[in-house]
């Protein structure tokens, strides 16, 4: 009974007006954000960042939690209506979401989409209110080493999950972890990588090196891949699902929040691998497998669910652990961090005001993007229409001015530059800047848990073994960098013996 | 766990749709050069946003590099390697017992040497790059206006540099109207003198 009554507080918290407007304005504009391909909530986290400032911390991740799941439902309207995934993690509802609209039935996709996503956000919420301070309770006796293995693992997930570029994200990580260090050593006191400029003397911020990789990386990027954009339809008849409809993509949005919460909370999975998830299972299950892909409700219905679960759960490791687990926690992570808040197991007890306050402003922000999400499907065509070339010096400009108000400083509107020239070249070059982002924010917390353990140990690295936490969850570190090979190895094999299988999306 | 995810090693939800399961039809390749979605939408016209600049409407997905260029980007990582081994030396190396400043920086940017190297085999095998293409050019033109805004913006404040970026975006890089790239300019401007000066009060230096 002792975390009801925080928990019932938390909705006090929400229910301020300022809070709900601010809930209101993330999920519209997360909203708004899936639906322009080209930026995705990690990229206008990162842009809208200085906007928050001014606020309240609680307040600040009420409406950046607000763009990460309203982003969620936005990518599914271009996936349905234009074939264009807004987001990656609507990759697979184009599959079954398109193939309705053009059998007239857009409608019927976007209302399934728009309950599932309802459904799976708040049977998520529920888990994570009920399982969140219990890992938290759990984490509290995490010391140096655990905290070295969790960031280690962290870091590693999130830049091996994946086929395609595996070195490259680990390069991209190890990149990020470097920048980490750049500034006075907190243990020595020893100038590093300053190069003797007092502008680097406190370290590089996150906010320019978020703005540039994310957002000037992917503007430069969309501006040489500009190329005739996809027309919107007109109009969206039928906006509501029949009873069929949903009776029949009920089971499916059970599964989707189930599979969406589990694999949400492990750090790297997160919406993209839940939704391709979901739709596998989805499909595997059904008895008549071959109207997936020509308009099967389900195929709508379990991946949208799962997306939404799973962005939901992913604020699990980060707020019991102080661990992101994908490039857009990161961001809310460093938004924390710049609102002088420190995630981890301390913040249930706390701070639990601001714990329950975003964890239930979650449920509001769910019922805000079921409302709105139908009626406002119009006028989300009509954004669809807005040139690329309208947007995109408006986005630059919002950023450069926007990191100038961070510090005041005309050197951070300088490294944004810099750093968005890379995110363009590690794009180019096959390098996502994903990881680079998770490291960086990672970096710190990870030396010095490592250099602590270390005194701890007497320079003894074995000890990371014999303690039983850090000790597993280096055990499935190595899993994680061993198996992956090894599977790919034996598919490959199969595939040669079976090509016809090959054909299979399954997961 | 996934035999083919979707999600780009970044696990970044902003990841493109780029790798998307390639075997299935009715996924559409790279989102940036998708072509218009095939049936139903036909008669909806030509796409508003059809603003491409003089270089070539119609080029495919960009190509992915070739081994010289990969040889080059393990070059450049090792590279970065090398000079962050170097940069920690000089930090000192410390000892597992007693680390030091350098101790850190010294096995990342070993890590980075090392991993840069086991790019080498896959040289011919890289298929995650892109080429640089005639469009190429408008990205060194916006980093040229951006250089341009940061280099003036602390003398004339933000107004007539943001002016000329939003108006060399629109009209040179985005293939606007002249009439459109004047008057969008102004207003881009005038939006945030309003939001940033007037409401936000933030010390954003301005001119006027």
């Amino acid at each position: 009974m002792d975390s009801l009554t925080p928990m019932i507080d938390g909705f006090g918290v929400v229910l301020e007006p300022v809070n709900l407007l601010y809930c209101l304005i993330g999920v519209v504009v997360g909203m708004l954000v899936g639906v322009l391909p080209g930026l995705g909530p990690a990229a206008t986290i990162a842009i809208l960042l200085p906007i928050t400032f001014g606020t309240e911390p609680v307040t600040a991740v009420i409406m950046l939690a607000g763009i990460f799941y309203g982003a969620q439902y936005g990518g599914t309207i271009t996936s349905v209506l234009l074939r264009l995934p807004g987001e990656a993690s609507s990759v697979v509802t184009v599959f079954d979401g398109h193939a309705l609209a053009r059998q007239g039935r857009a409608g019927t996709a976007l209302g399934v989409a728009a309950i599932g996503s309802f459904a799976g956000g708040t049977l998520s919420i529920v888990a994570l209110s009920l399982l969140a301070p219990v890992v938290a309770g759990f984490a509290l006796d995490f010391g140096p080493p655990e905290y070295t293995a969790l960031a280690l693992l962290g870091i590693l997930l999130v830049a091996t999950v994946g086929n395609g570029g595996r070195l490259k994200a680990v390069i991209a990580a190890c990149l990020g972890l470097l920048l980490a260090t750049v500034g006075r050593d907190t243990f020595t006191g020893a100038e590093r990588f300053t190069f003797d400029s007092l502008s680097l003397a406190d370290g590089l911020d996150f906010v320019p090196i978020a703005m540039g990789v994310f957002g000037i990386g992917e503007i430069l990027h969309n501006l040489e891949q500009r190329h005739t954009a996809a027309a919107a339809p007109a109009t969206v008849a039928n906006a509501w699902p029949s009873w069929a409809d949903l009776r029949q993509s009920a089971g499916a949005m059970g599964r989707g929040s189930v599979l969406g919460f589990l694999l949400g909370i492990l750090p790297g999975g997160g919406a993209t691998l839940s939704s391709l998830a979901a739709y596998a299972v989805e499909k595997r299950r059904s008895r008549t497998p071959e109207r997936f892909g020509r308009g099967a409700v389900e195929g709508v219905a379990a991946p949208e669910t799962a997306n939404n679960a799973a962005s939901t759960s992913s604020f699990i490791p980060l707020l019991t652990l102080g661990i992101p687990a994908n490039a857009t926690m990161a961001m809310i992570f460093g938004a924390l961090l710049i609102h002088g808040v420190q995630p981890g197991p301390e913040l249930v007890s706390a701070e639990p005001e601001l714990f329950w306050g975003v964890v239930n402003s979650m449920y509001i922000g769910n019922i805000l993007l079921l409302i709105m999400s139908i009626p406002l499907v119009g006028l989300f065509v009509k954004i669809l229409r807005v040139r690329a070339a309208i947007l995109a010096p408006i986005t630059v400009l919002i950023t450069l001015v926007g990191v100038y108000t961070v510090r005041n400083s005309v050197f951070d509107i300088a490294l944004v530059i810099v750093f968005g020239l890379l995110g363009y070249l590690m794009k180019k070059f096959g390098f996502e800047p994903g990881p680079l982002v998770l490291a960086f924010v990672l970096g710190s917390l990870l030396e010095s848990s490592l250099r602590r353990s270390l005194l701890l140990f007497d320079g003894d690295p074995t000890g990371f073994l014999t303690r039983p936490i850090s000790g597993t969850l280096l055990v499935v570190l190595v899993a994680v960098v061993a198996v992956p090979p090894l599977v790919s190895l034996l598919r490959r094999r199969r595939a040669q013996a079976r090509p016809a299988e090959a054909e299979d999306t399954r997961v | 766990m996934s035999a083919r995810p979707v999600e780009r090693p970044g696990g970044g939800e902003d990841a493109a749709a780029a790798t998307a399961p390639a075997e299935d039809a009715s996924v559409p390749g790279p989102r940036p050069a998708a072509p218009a979605p095939a049936g139903a939408l036909e008669g909806a016209g030509p796409a508003p946003g059809a603003t491409d600049g003089p270089a070539d409407p119609d080029e495919p997905a960009a190509a992915p590099m070739g081994p010289v260029a990969n040889a080059a980007v393990a070059l450049v990582v090792m590279a970065l390697g090398g000079a962050g081994i170097a940069g920690s030396w000089s930090l000192g190396v410390g000892t597992p017992a007693e680390p030091s400043a350098g101790t850190w920086p010294l096995l990342i940017s070993a890590a980075i040497t090392v991993l840069g190297a086991a790019l080498l085999p896959q040289l011919r095998s890289t298929r995650d790059t892109e080429v640089f293409s005639a469009a190429s050019w408008r990205v060194v033109a916006a980093l040229a206006t951006m250089v341009a805004f940061v280099a003036v913006v602390g003398v004339i404040g933000f107004e007539i540099p943001s002016a000329l970026l939003a108006l060399v975006w629109l009209r040179f890089l985005g293939g606007e109207s002249w009439r459109l790239s004047a008057i969008a300019s102004v207003a881009i401007v005038a939006a945030f003198y309003v939001v940033f000066v007037g409401l936000l009060a933030v010390p954003i230096p301005h001119l006027f």
